[in-house]
């Protein structure tokens, strides 16, 4: 039912990672990632968060798409029921996790209701949307997602690290603009994957 | 069906859903059954239902923890020690603990769920502290911006000492959706058993103090939580300093008429400065000063800030603070017995005072005080 892309699921899961990272390729959730990454576990424990929440609702938002919006035809509405089912997936991941691993909880602590508001969720759904993923492409794919997400603001978190104790940086781009430069670095610098496997 | 409805109802269809699992998964995941509180190594136990936070659960069993904010983590009052291993310290209990606290377990138990068997400990005097159900029996304003209100208990009698607060629980009114509990000092003396009388000033925004000043009518059920609090009268002979600005009056106008009806610790002297900017901040002042003509310990100086020409202010003029150190320096004699000071009112006030306080020589621990945060 679904003209899915010919294209096999290891190397979708590469590519989600490396060459179209939702974060240095696309550009999506910076604004958590500039200001979590400061802090090195902080950003393991949001990293976690992401990668789960995006694993999941991309595959249930899999099935919303193609069981209830495009059978009944309401594609313009899609946006809509994506971020409501976003917030409800979120906030039942909360429950189960506060229940069954208080340690993650606690781990995780502000973060995962946060995610609710965090572009690179809705991103990676509607990439999934217009790629016309199938099921198990669209779960590879946003869990894959997630994981590129989670080793960038590792990246990150890990250099501004080195940058906070670096005197030589001039007062005027210390803090979110050396950031900004970084990120900006990084992204060139994960340009040079691209020759390894592309999805479209 | 028409396109236009189909959109809407699938939209709301899927909400429902969601919203019903969210439910469902509440009920389920919330559930931890009946479980055990242990008080004081077994001194009290309580049979609860677990998943809502221990100052709730406390609180329905009858067991008030002092809470200024009524639960929701910003005011760091309802501190209690937490045996049982809960897990590390909440980001939102860490600033209100010191390094001491962690060490020993110490608790926010407005953050603290209930899941399983807990071993705690409280400090005795709060199994005395209960819920009074009352009825406002009359509300005076005593300057432009104080209330006096007194409240009759339905039933019952409270006992408590002179300068220890209660907790006004304010219900939901206007635009406030929550009960929100605040911290008054009691302004009666303890003998009137079956009345408490609060001193409430307006703070502009204030949740509490609006809902007093422009909401609470003669007659109105109001429940209060109490008594709490260390601030009282010690037993020494040294002469009290009390120094108050404000809605700080209350605990002072408690611990004077008690001490005059009840003449208990008759060694002490006892000196009162209480400040104001003009003389519509003032009050009391005829009572203070008829009570300090019959009971010759008791020594009244009221002052004004920026009195105004037309007041004809008959009295000490200038900051209660420089007031204070020349009454220290000069006015009040020194004796073997020594100096205690008091003090309620802002935090800003209290930190000058302590500072006036200890210029002349009262030490530290010898400084009593209620701030209002």
């Amino acid at each position: 039912m679904i003209d899915a892309p010919n294209v096999g699921l290891f190397s979708l899961f590469l590519a989600s990672i490396l060459t179209s990272n939702v974060l240095l390729a696309n550009f999506l959730g910076t604004c958590s990632f500039i200001s979590i990454s400061k802090d090195f576990k902080s950003s393991m424990g949001l990293g976690v968060a992401v990668t789960m929440v995006i694993g999941i609702t991309a595959a249930i938002c899999w099935m919303v798409l193609y069981f209830i919006i495009k059978p009944l035809g309401i594609e313009y509405l899609s946006f809509i029921i994506f971020i409501i089912v976003i917030a409800g997936v979120v906030q039942m991941l909360e429950m189960i996790i506060d229940r069954f691993s208080p340690a993650l909880y606690m781990a995780l602590g502000i973060f995962l209701p946060l995610i609710t508001v965090n572009c690179a969720v809705l991103g990676v759904i509607l990439f999934m949307q217009i790629r016309k993923y199938n099921f198990p492409q669209a779960v590879v794919f946003g869990f894959g997602s997630g994981a590129g997400w989670w080793l960038a603001i590792m990246l990150l978190a890990s250099i501004r690290r080195k940058l906070d104790t670096n005197n030589a940086i001039p007062a005027g781009l210390k803090g979110t603009g050396i950031t900004l430069i970084t990120i900006g670095f990084m992204a060139m610098a994960f340009v040079g994957f691209s020759g390894m496997i592309s999805v479209q | 069906m028409s396109p236009i409805l189909v959109g809407p109802l699938a939209v709301g269809a899927i909400s429902t859903v969601l919203a019903l699992i969210i439910a469902v998964l509440d009920k389920v995941l919330n559930n931890y059954g009946e479980v055990e509180i242990s008080i004081n190594g077994g001194e009290k136990k309580l049979k609860v239902k677990g998943g809502s936070p221990l100052l709730g659960t406390l609180a329905a069993e009858g067991i008030f923890v002092p809470s200024a904010c009524g639960g929701r983590g910003t005011c760091g009052a309802c501190k209690c020690k937490v045996l049982t291993d809960v897990g590390p310290h909440l980001p939102t209990e860490l600033p209100y603990m010191s390094p001491a606290d962690i060490k020993e377990n110490i608790r926010l138990s407005c953050q603290v769920k209930v899941r399983k068997n807990l071993e705690i400990e409280l400090p005795r005097e709060l199994f005395s502290i209960k819920k009074y159900r009352t009825r406002v029996e009359k509300i005076r304003s005593v300057t432009h911006d104080i209330k006096e209100v007194l409240f009759a208990l339905e039933s019952g009698e409270i006992e408590f000492q002179a300068g220890q607060y209660v907790q006004l629980v304010v219900p939901p009114y206007g635009e406030i959706k929550e009960s929100v509990q605040r911290a008054y000092s009691m302004s009666s003396v303890p003998s009137g058993r079956r009345h408490v009388e609060l001193l409430i000033r307006l703070v502009p925004g204030g949740i509490a103090t609006t809902w007093v000043h422009k909401y609470l009518k003669e007659g109105d059920a109001v429940e209060l939580v109490g008594p709490f609090g260390e601030f009282h009268v010690h037993d020494t002979p040294a002469a009290m300093i009390c120094v108050a600005g404000g809605s700080g009056m209350a605990p002072f106008k408690s611990m004077f008429y008690h001490l005059y009806e009840s003449n208990a610790f008759p060694e002490k002297e006892i000196w009162y400065f209480f400040g104001a900017r003009t003389g519509k901040d003032m009050f009391y002042v005829d009572e203070l000063r008829a009570l300090q003509e019959k009971w010759p310990r008791f020594h009244f100086v009221p002052a004004l800030s920026e009195p105004a020409a037309e007041e004809h202010w008959q009295g000490e003029t200038g900051l209660i603070t420089d007031v204070l150190d020349r009454y220290l320096q000069h006015s009040i004699p020194r004796s073997e017995k020594g100096w205690e000071g008091y003090l309620c009112g802002s935090p800003g006030m209290i930190n000058a005072c302590i500072a006036v306080m200890r210029k002349n020589g009262i030490t530290e621990d010898k400084i009593y005080y209620d701030k209002f945060a």
